[in-house]
């Protein structure tokens, strides 16, 4: 049985529960895997932090909760200071550099920024920071294949913006797919 | 009957179960849902709103809670298959009609996603405390059957099963979600409409006449509706009625009817009963659990079985009328039964009833707010094989 925890964090407003409902949709509907996606639901987490939780399994998704995370994707301060101690040791923490200054890593943790706001900017939209997040997440962890989450952020975002959500994606994929050439060679 | 094609969006679909709820209603044939948006099912009645219009059905946002749960009735008894939906206090103010429909034995179906309580308690968190009063919530004597769904692909095909229950039995039917059902999103696997079953409405088969009688019952005690416009002229009554449907109150009359109310669904219970069971061939300990709590407990007994403890699962699908006779048989060879609910003790209590003393029982309790430790499950298996 395989089972991965994701665990998503940022503030209300960045699409943190879109970039969950883009890795669920990926593994549930393209890769034939289990997936289940929960969300921190409540007044509280409207500019707050706030998180998507997904779990994605090889098998019979049972237990649906994320209790410790294999991954951590955060974009914001808080989140990343109020969910960086839940991982499991050797987890692996993507995060967006300018937003998020890491510290306290617990022991074992692979831990890899991106400037994913530059690369929003460039594109022209701030607001598909998310996008990127989930290409960078796509290319370090084995968790769903490109085609799948291709696939899925094509569904999942508002239609005539497919085109600039798949260059933000592909974006965050390649910059991804550099650092993990990188890690590999070394 | 099979499913009219029309309301089935044939698919595999990511979907929360708030959202699977509506579409397994539009594959029910549900075209009338009138209601009052309550968190956490507003996005049940969301997308009812943006759906049912285009199958020909009608949303309406009702007044109030009280308004919803009556006018539905009105619909039902007008031809249509009906829904409403909300949560916990919105739950408190429909009891009076949950009663109506239990006495004029009218086909519906109330959705409860179920929060925190009592009060307005928690609105965004989970919690299982509405189960009595899914149960015996309005006041007399009566019966109705509750499910309780522990997915979002439940959540589609539940709700199907919850109108073609209503049909069958005409009853009001309970579907008992809760707020992280509700709000969990996954796989939803919505087939063609050639492969669900309907229960379509039980038509008389009466001629019109001075001496029709509208409540005559069938050998399964339930009797058939008339359809209207069709010459048959009826009267449908809260008050104790005879089976002609007018009122007569009496003794007689009373224990005749409402006996026939509460055996309709006690005689049938093991047609109704649905249960799903895990590991209890060589089961010690059997968990009880119903709803999330059921996926909670997979959880408890994997981590159980690793340890090399004999725990199994039994979680009844439909909770009301509660399978009686599985339990007993059960009790006669477990050797502990451990009940975890989002609840200070419901259903638990029904467990121990019916084990009797043949073994210990257990409950673990939780206010709701959030889902059990599986760790805090397994300390009392622990405990209780101890």
């Amino acid at each position: 049985m395989s089972r991965t925890e994701i665990k998503i964090g940022g503030l209300g407003g960045q699409g943190v529960i879109l970039a969950g409902m883009i890795l669920g949709r990926a593994a549930a509907l393209y890769d034939d895997m289990d997936a289940t996606l929960t969300q921190s639901f409540g007044p509280e987490a409207r500019g707050g932090a706030c998180s998507a939780q997904v779990v994605v399994n090889t098998e019979r998704n049972l237990y649906p909760c994320v209790t410790r995370p294999d991954i951590l994707v955060v974009m914001s301060q808080p989140a990343y200071e109020r969910f960086v101690m839940e991982v499991k040791p050797g987890a692996l923490v993507l995060y967006e550099e300018s937003l998020v200054e890491t510290h306290h890593l617990p022991e074992g943790c692979r831990a890899f920024g991106i400037p994913a706001t530059r690369f929003a900017e460039e594109l022209g939209r701030r607001m598909v920071l998310n996008i990127i997040m989930v290409g960078f997440l796509t290319a370090l962890a084995d968790v769903v294949s490109v085609e799948a989450a291709r696939k899925a952020v094509v569904d999942s975002v508002p239609k005539g913006t497919e085109k600039l959500n798949l260059g933000a994606f592909e974006k965050g994929y390649e910059f991804g797919l550099d650092i993990k050439n990188r890690e590999s060679s070394c | 009957m099979k499913a009219d094609p029309m309301g089935v969006l044939v698919g595999a679909h990511f979907l929360d179960g708030d959202h699977a709820c509506c579409e397994g209603a539009l594959a029910a044939g549900c075209r009338m849902v009138f209601g009052y948006p309550i968190t956490p099912s507003t996005e049940v009645v969301e997308r009812i709103a943006r759906r049912f219009p285009m199958v020909g059905g009608v949303f309406i946002q009702m007044e109030d809670e009280i308004a919803s749960s009556i006018a539905i009735q009105g619909a039902a008894w007008g031809g249509k298959k009906v829904m409403t939906v909300t949560s916990g206090p919105g739950m408190s103010l429909m009891q009076e009609h949950i009663g109506f429909a239990a006495m004029t034995e009218t086909p519906c179906v109330f959705v409860n996603v179920q929060r925190g309580g009592p009060s307005t308690g928690l609105p965004t968190l989970p919690g299982q405390a509405d189960m009595m009063q899914a149960r015996w919530g309005s006041h007399g004597d009566y019966e109705i059957i509750a499910l309780s769904p522990n997915s979002p692909q439940e959540c589609f095909d539940l709700t199907i099963v919850a109108f073609n229950m209503s049909e069958r039995y005409r009853v009001p039917v309970m579907f008992m979600m809760d707020e992280s059902v509700g709000h969990m999103t996954e796989r939803v696997i919505i087939p063609e409409s050639t492969e669900i079953d309907i229960e379509p409405r039980r038509l008389t088969r009466a001629q019109p006449s001075e001496d029709y009688e509208l409540y005559a019952p069938e050998e399964d005690l339930v009797p058939q509706m008339p359809p209207v416009g069709a010459g048959y002229r009826f009267h449908v009554t809260g008050l104790t009625h005879d089976e002609k449907g007018y009122p007569v109150m009496n003794a007689w009359v009373q224990e005749k009817l409402v006996r026939r109310l509460v055996d309709k669904i006690r005689k049938n219970a093991s047609e109704i009963a649905i249960n799903q069971e895990f590991e209890l061939e060589d089961a010690e300990v059997v968990i009880v659990a119903y709803g999330i709590t059921s996926r909670v407990v997979q959880r408890t007994m994997f981590l159980a079985r690793e340890k090399g403890l004999k725990v199994g699962v039994f979680r009844p699908v439909v909770v009301w009328p509660f399978p009686e006779d599985r339990i007993r048989e059960l009790a006669g060879r477990a050797k502990a039964f451990v009940v975890p609910e989002l609840n200070y003790g419901q259903v638990y209590y029904e467990v121990e009833r019916l084990v009797a003393g043949r073994a210990p029982c257990r409950l673990v309790d939780h206010g709701g707010g959030a889902l059990h430790d599986p760790a805090d499950i397994l300390k009392v298996v622990e405990e209780v094989l101890r």
